[in-house]
């Protein structure tokens, strides 16, 4: 019985072991590396590695578009997650109720997370277009704008950080709502109907059984949602490129920037590693957020 | 007996207005319901509507000033399907993707069923604590890697290569693919496959033969998610390929088809429509497969 226990627990470790060496040779040792390259003069061009210090770091922090980045990634994370977990609640409710021709409506719905992010921004582009946007259009049928006149969604600072979190909104919703939707399916069908049967109505159901029991997945939602916008770079690189003049700047396209167009990887790396307490800090959230979820 | 007719017919009046009330509550809750579904539709797929629009239209029209957009004002015409199906990269870069997926599946699957399998079922003392480290994996940024993979490309000699994104996308894909099947597999009740081992199996006979076929659904779930994953990414392929040869669809798409400052809309939006809807069918099919493998993982893990 012991040798029995020994045999699987080589066995164990030989089926683990591709996947560990896997991930410490081109997960963690890169990892260390990049955090390693930040404080190092490490360009394309001349890998040789120098250290510098903290001059990295310094550079970038006296850069106006790396503070402006940093600001962004923060805004357009803080404000698309506020919008997507009020859209994504209500998505999440319509999903679970009966209706006909459901089918098509989730294919619809769910479109734009199924579609890979860079093509969603190619769709948005035509739409946002300086001289072509159907939304231009409509505005100027009903009258909001007048005729012939562009809103130019893109080229004004302001209207570009705007579109650029409506379209993360947009992207991001469907994914939220699935999530969300796992946790109400998950309510027992007693307590459902016996709200309804002691006379609750619709909002009254919303408040006080639906949201407070799906708290933690919606804090799951709302945490992985936090995650992809705070690390997306492919966004405001196909939809605006930073522009205009560097004003949508995030932190992933930024270093994006520095590290591939303009092969500096040392100054890329600095700007990155920002991403990382935050990243920290979502991450210990949602293991708490899903170690309640098992609670209930 | 009087006394009892009493008692029923008095309240008939307050339930016949109660029933009505109820009625016209579910009537009122049913349009809400079909109303949302429609704001919510027309909101998520109008790109993809207009994408559908444009590509059919002649150069004329699309560019006429102050032209309706939503509908042909000349003649739809296919001139733009064909060019972008004889004339440009685009079936390279499908079948780039599809390449690069293939692989990127068979990769994944040979490294996350052996790790799962070994996580859920077999004598680790830090197996629990593995299994969330495996897990926040996935959460350490490409923004972050690519720095280092973009030297680790360079000596390997893959520069400008897809096999590149071979080599980097398990990084992404891995983590995930651990996290689902480790939800499928403590899923599947032990007795199976103690019942096969009595029946003169080795473990990982039992593990190949029986824990493996019980997973399918969980297997197909890693498999799409794979396979999409190199229709998605951006980063890595926008980074490492720069020859029209080597690009994928997310990444070929936004840079070949438009030249200069030239878009070639009908093209562009053709090629992402393209891409889009297959994916979606497939998402679709196994949605609530993705919904409970993830709630698994989460709940089991």
């Amino acid at each position: 019985m012991a040798r029995l226990a020994d045999r699987e627990g080589v066995l164990a470790r030989l089926m683990l072991l591709p996947a560990i060496v896997y991930i410490l040779a081109l997960v963690a040792v890169p990892f260390v590396v990049a955090i390693a390259y930040s404080f190092s003069d490490v360009t394309a061009g001349d890998p040789s590695y120098d250290w510098v210090g903290l001059e990295n770091y310094r550079s970038n922090w006296e850069d106006p578009v790396f503070g402006r980045a940093l600001w962004n990634t923060f805004l357009f994370t803080g404000v698309t997650m506020l919008l997507t977990v009020v859209l994504a609640n209500i998505l999440a409710t319509l999903l679970t109720a009966d209706f006909h021709g459901k089918w098509v409506v989730r294919f619809l719905v769910l479109l734009p997370w199924t579609t890979p992010a860079a093509l969603g921004a190619i769709a948005w582009l035509f739409m946002l277009d300086s001289l072509l946007s159907p939304i231009d259009w409509i505005l100027w049928q009903v009258g909001l704008l007048e005729d012939g006149r562009h809103m130019v969604w893109l080229g004004k600072s302001g209207l570009a950080k705007a579109s650029v979190i409506g379209v993360q909104v947009w992207r991001l919703v469907p994914l939220a709502a699935v999530i969300i939707m796992a946790g109400q399916t998950a309510i027992p069908d007693d307590i459902k109907d016996a709200a309804a049967v002691d006379g609750a109505g619709f909002w009254r159901r919303l408040w006080e059984v639906t949201i407070p029991l799906t708290l933690p997945v919606i804090a799951v939602a709302v945490l992985f949602g936090a995650i992809i916008t705070f690390t997306d770079m492919s966004l405001v690189r196909v939809l605006t490129n930073g522009g205009p003049v560097n004003q949508t700047h995030v932190l992933a396209s930024w270093a994006y920037v520095k590290g591939i167009d303009g092969g500096n990887l040392a100054q890329g790396a600095a700007v990155a590693v920002f991403l990382l307490p935050l990243l920290l800090a979502a991450t210990i959230a949602i293991l708490r957020a899903v170690r309640r979820w098992e609670v209930t | 007996m009087s006394e009892r007719s009493e008692g029923t017919t008095a309240p008939t009046v307050p339930i016949e207005r109660q029933r009505r009330q109820a009625q016209r509550r579910y009537v009122a809750s049913r349009i809400t319901v079909y109303v949302v579904a429609i704001v919510a539709s027309l909101l998520a797929a109008f790109p993809f509507i207009v994408e559908g629009i444009i590509t059919f239209k002649r150069d004329q029209d699309l560019y006429a000033p102050g032209s309706n957009p939503f509908r042909y004002n000349l003649d739809p015409t296919t001139e733009h399907l064909d060019f972008l199906f004889t004339s440009t990269g685009f079936l390279t870069f499908v079948l780039n993707t599809l390449l690069v997926g293939a692989c990127v599946v068979a990769i994944t699957l040979l490294l996350a069923l052996p790790a799962a399998y070994s996580l859920a079922r077999l004598p680790l003392r830090w197996g629990g604590a593995l299994g969330i480290t495996i897990f926040l994996v996935y959460l350490i940024p490409p923004s972050l890697l690519f720095v280092s993979f973009s030297r680790l490309i360079a000596n390997m000699g893959l520069q400008n290569s897809r096999w590149a994104l071979v080599v980097l996308y398990p990084t992404i894909t891995v983590p995930v693919a651990v996290w689902l099947l480790l939800g499928f597999f403590k899923s599947i009740p032990r007795d199976v496959e103690e019942q096969a081992m009595v029946d003169g199996y080795s473990r990982f006979a039992a593990f190949v033969r029986v824990a493996v076929p019980l997973a399918f659904p969980g297997i197909v779930a890693v498999i799409v998610f794979s396979f999409t994953l190199s229709a998605h990414e951006f980063l890595y392929a926008s980074a490492f390929l720069s020859s029209s040869s080597q690009k994928t669809v997310s990444v070929g798409i936004p840079t070949e088809l438009v030249l200069g400052d030239v878009f070639h809309w009908q093209e562009l939006q053709a090629a992402a429509l393209l891409v889009a809807l297959p994916i979606a069918l497939l998402f679709n099919l196994l949605l609530e497969r993705f919904v409970s493998g993830f709630t698994m993982g989460a709940v089991k893990g």
